[in-house]
């Protein structure tokens, strides 16, 4: 069978520390800074620690353990985007973000995304899935990250095949191990 | 090609290009009729088609505003999406897949095969399989259908040859890669397969047949036929006498045009067409058109559908190769001991990794549903298609206050299933996570209905004026010069996917038109 191979590698650097979340994720300021210094945002309108909350959300709501924050990250910078346009989606978010950070001081001592167990921040999650935010990122990660090409190769999904001739010799009967099961 | 004036009152105006409008154009055409399809959207083919699953419903889908209601878990999960269907030349015949299958016998008479069935609209069709043997012959024809006609099927793709090892192990004795309209070999002047993988998002070879970019070009070859794009049909008008005259539509700046007509053909998929006649009410016809009998938009059909994807240990890429060639029809059969009437069909299916996170399980979230993700190039999956139960409470009705971009109210898709859709729907996920247990599966999850991609049944055929919206031969039982040509004609759904049914219908229309129209009949 023609096997994919699904890691792949790429790294940037940055020099500066700061906070440091739950998931490693270095706030200064208005920036966000990666894991291993990988990469960085810029959150201006709705500011790095709401930001952070997000990213966070993100990753548990589908958490893939084999992607990089980055690729969550990216749906956040559209918001950050948008809300500097959309008055009303700027204020949503700093609302439901205190309520989630509310809910999850009540319970856990801590806001959301400084929860270091996973099961817990997911409690938190379960106990606010009516949130119009939660709801929000859910639908949008949908399509912002499945339906990200760079997280394709990642799941085994080559994507566009017609430029290559299809599958026709590339694959589409080399099956080779039913007649083991 | 043919353009024809908007005064000229001599012509067959079809509304829809579709597998139903397209093909009924390309016949009349053939035929000398001259004939004008208006099509709400434009004009895209092979090349421009895009390998990608949201360009392409961005660039080809029906994108108008929508609401629905009911207790279909669609209209919970997807409320302003009731069916996935194509805005352009050939109409839903772009996305579709191409299994093309005919009805069984027994499928054509459910009442009198299944008897009452409780809380059920059903009714026999007007027709019967005999009659309808010639019409399928010269569809399948047309649409290059493998395995008939000495035409050879498709080799089995990786995603079949899981489907085929869990059929034999199941017993099942009836499968094989489909009857698709899908080229095996050359034919009809397009290419072989090429088993790219993105049959739904229009075939970029061309090898798959599509109304759009097959049929119609036939018909304008002649000089018969004007296919007229972005000109969406707002109103059908009539005359004192009850007779249609011609139709008003939105051209390309939404501007109001208006094109005079002899016939006019309705063929815009089972939500616009009854959608259409409902908002064509006059003073004459007070309910809307053709709508005496009080069944135009109700008996909605969407057949009983589902899916099953099926973890492995080992790779599938299931994706590569055509999207639905395999298939079981084992359990098509009538055989109520199994706990309901009718049957259904197991048919392969692969989804592209974006609309698998929209479909598997609309809604879900966290480590689940992720690890079934993760594991997406180690599925198998299927699709079920079975007959669901007619119902005059599944209507499509127009909206009291939304209105679309021309003004025209727009459709509510209402839509709950029968009792023995659910039963038939448990019992086709009981046998194909079998199926797959059976070849090592080490994980199976069993998918809700997608947006409706089968429509029908909202101004159906009928053996009496009473009963329903057309005669046996798609004319109108109000207004002799009005026909509905799309799938919204089906009595019931029958198992099979509907679409070589519609073609053969339009042909068989198309013959009965011609002779009325030269009989000065109509
Ligand atoms: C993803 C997918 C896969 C499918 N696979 C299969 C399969 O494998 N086998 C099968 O048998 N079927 C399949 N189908 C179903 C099949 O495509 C439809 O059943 C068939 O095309 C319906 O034919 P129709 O003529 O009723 O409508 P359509 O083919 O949808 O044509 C209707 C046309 O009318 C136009 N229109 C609507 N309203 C107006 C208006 N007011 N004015 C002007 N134009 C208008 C639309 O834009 C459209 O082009 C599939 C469908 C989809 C979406
Ligand atoms: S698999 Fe075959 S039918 Fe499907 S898109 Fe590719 S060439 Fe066309």
């Amino acid at each position: 069978m023609r096997l994919l191979n699904k890691s792949t590698i790429s790294r940037r650097t940055f020099l500066k520390t700061g906070t440091v979340t739950a998931l490693g994720l270095t706030i200064m300021g208005p920036m966000i800074i990666g894991k291993d210094k990988s990469w960085a945002a810029t959150f201006s309108n709705i500011g790095a620690d709401d930001a952070a909350t997000l990213i966070q959300m993100a990753r548990d709501i589908y958490p893939h353990d084999f992607l990089a924050d980055k690729y969550y990250a990216k749906v956040i910078q559209g918001y950050d985007s948008a809300a500097g346009k959309d008055k009303a989606l700027k204020s949503m978010i700093s609302k439901e973000c205190k309520k989630i950070n509310s809910s999850a001081k009540k319970k856990y001592k801590n806001n959301y995304r400084m929860i270091n167990r996973e099961v817990e921040r997911v409690d938190i999650l379960k106990s606010n899935t009516k949130s119009p935010l939660f709801a929000k990122v859910r639908g949008d990660l949908v399509t912002g990250l499945y339906n990200n090409k760079e997280v394709w190769p990642k799941f085994g999904y080559e994507g566009e095949s017609a430029s290559k001739g299809g599958y026709l010799n590339r694959g589409y009967n080399d099956i080779d191990w039913l007649d083991k099961v | 090609m043919a353009k024809f004036s908007k005064n000229d009152d001599s012509l067959v105006v079809i509304i829809g290009s579709g597998a139903g409008g397209g093909v009924l154009g390309m016949e009349l055409a053939m035929k000398g009729i001259k004939t004008v399809v208006l099509e709400a959207g434009g004009r895209h083919g092979p090349q421009d088609f895009v390998n990608d699953e949201w360009a392409s419903f961005g660039q080809i889908s029906w994108l108008d505003q929508r609401t629905t209601s009911g207790d279909w878990r669609v209209s919970r999960d997807f409320s302003g999406l009731p069916s996935w269907i194509v805005k352009a030349v050939g109409g839903s015949t772009l996305h579709w897949a191409g299994a093309s299958l005919r009805f069984q016998p027994h499928e054509w008479k459910v009442k009198t095969n299944y008897g009452n069935i409780k809380n059920t609209s059903i009714m026999d069709w007007p027709i019967d399989h005999k009659e309808m043997d010639k019409w399928y012959t010269r569809a399948e024809n047309h649409m290059g259908t493998l395995g008939t006609g000495g035409r050879e099927r498709l080799p089995g793709n990786n995603n079949y040859k899981v489907f085929e090892a869990g059929a034999k192990r199941m017993g099942y004795k009836n499968f094989h890669t489909g009857n698709m309209s899908i080229n095996s070999k050359p034919y009809d002047g397009r290419v072989a397969c090429q088993q790219i993988g993105f049959c739904f998002q229009g075939c970029k070879s061309g090898a798959k047949w599509s109304a759009g970019y097959v049929s119609i070009p036939k018909g304008e070859a002649t000089g018969n036929l004007e296919c007229r794009t972005n000109a969406q049909v707002i109103k059908i008008e009539h005359d004192k006498s009850g007779k249609v005259t011609g139709v008003v539509y939105a051209d390309a700046k939404g501007k109001q045009q208006r094109q005079k007509a002899r016939v006019v053909c309705v063929a815009g998929n089972s939500i616009e067409s009854p959608r259409l006649l409902l908002n064509s009410e006059s003073s004459m016809f007070k309910n809307g058109l053709a709508n005496s009998s009080g069944e135009v938009g109700k008996n909605y059909m969407r057949h009983m559908t589902a899916s099953t994807y099926a973890i492995f240990e080992n790779p599938v890429y299931f994706y590569r190769g055509t999207t639905m060639a395999g298939i079981v029809t084992d359990e098509s059969i009538n055989d109520p001991k199994r706990g309901f009437v009718g049957g259904y069909e197991l048919e392969t299916l692969a989804l592209g990794l974006p609309f698998m996170a929209a479909f598997l399980d609309p809604g879900q979230w966290g480590r689940g549903f992720a690890s079934s993700m993760e594991r997406y190039d180690h599925m198998a999956g299927l699709w079920i298609v079975g007959e669901d139960m007619p119902q005059s409470t599944n209507a499509v009705t127009l909206h009291k206050k939304l209105k679309d971009q021309h003004g025209m109210p727009i459709p509510n898709v209402n839509f709950s299933d029968h009792e023995n859709d659910i039963k038939m729907r448990n019992h086709a996920w009981k046998q194909s996570t079998a199926l797959y247990k059976s070849v090592g599966a080490t994980k199976v999850l069993q998918t809700p209905p997608y947006p409706s991609t089968h429509n029908l049944g909202t101004n159906r055929m009928s053996a009496s004026a009473k009963d329903g919206v057309c005669n046996r031969n798609g004319q109108t039982w109000d207004i002799k010069n009005l026909f509905i040509s799309d799938g919204s004609q089906f009595t019931t759904g029958a198992a099979e996917n509907p679409t070589l049914t519609i073609v053969a219908l339009a042909m068989r229309q198309a013959e009965f038109i011609a002779k009325q129209m030269s009989s000065k009949a109509i």
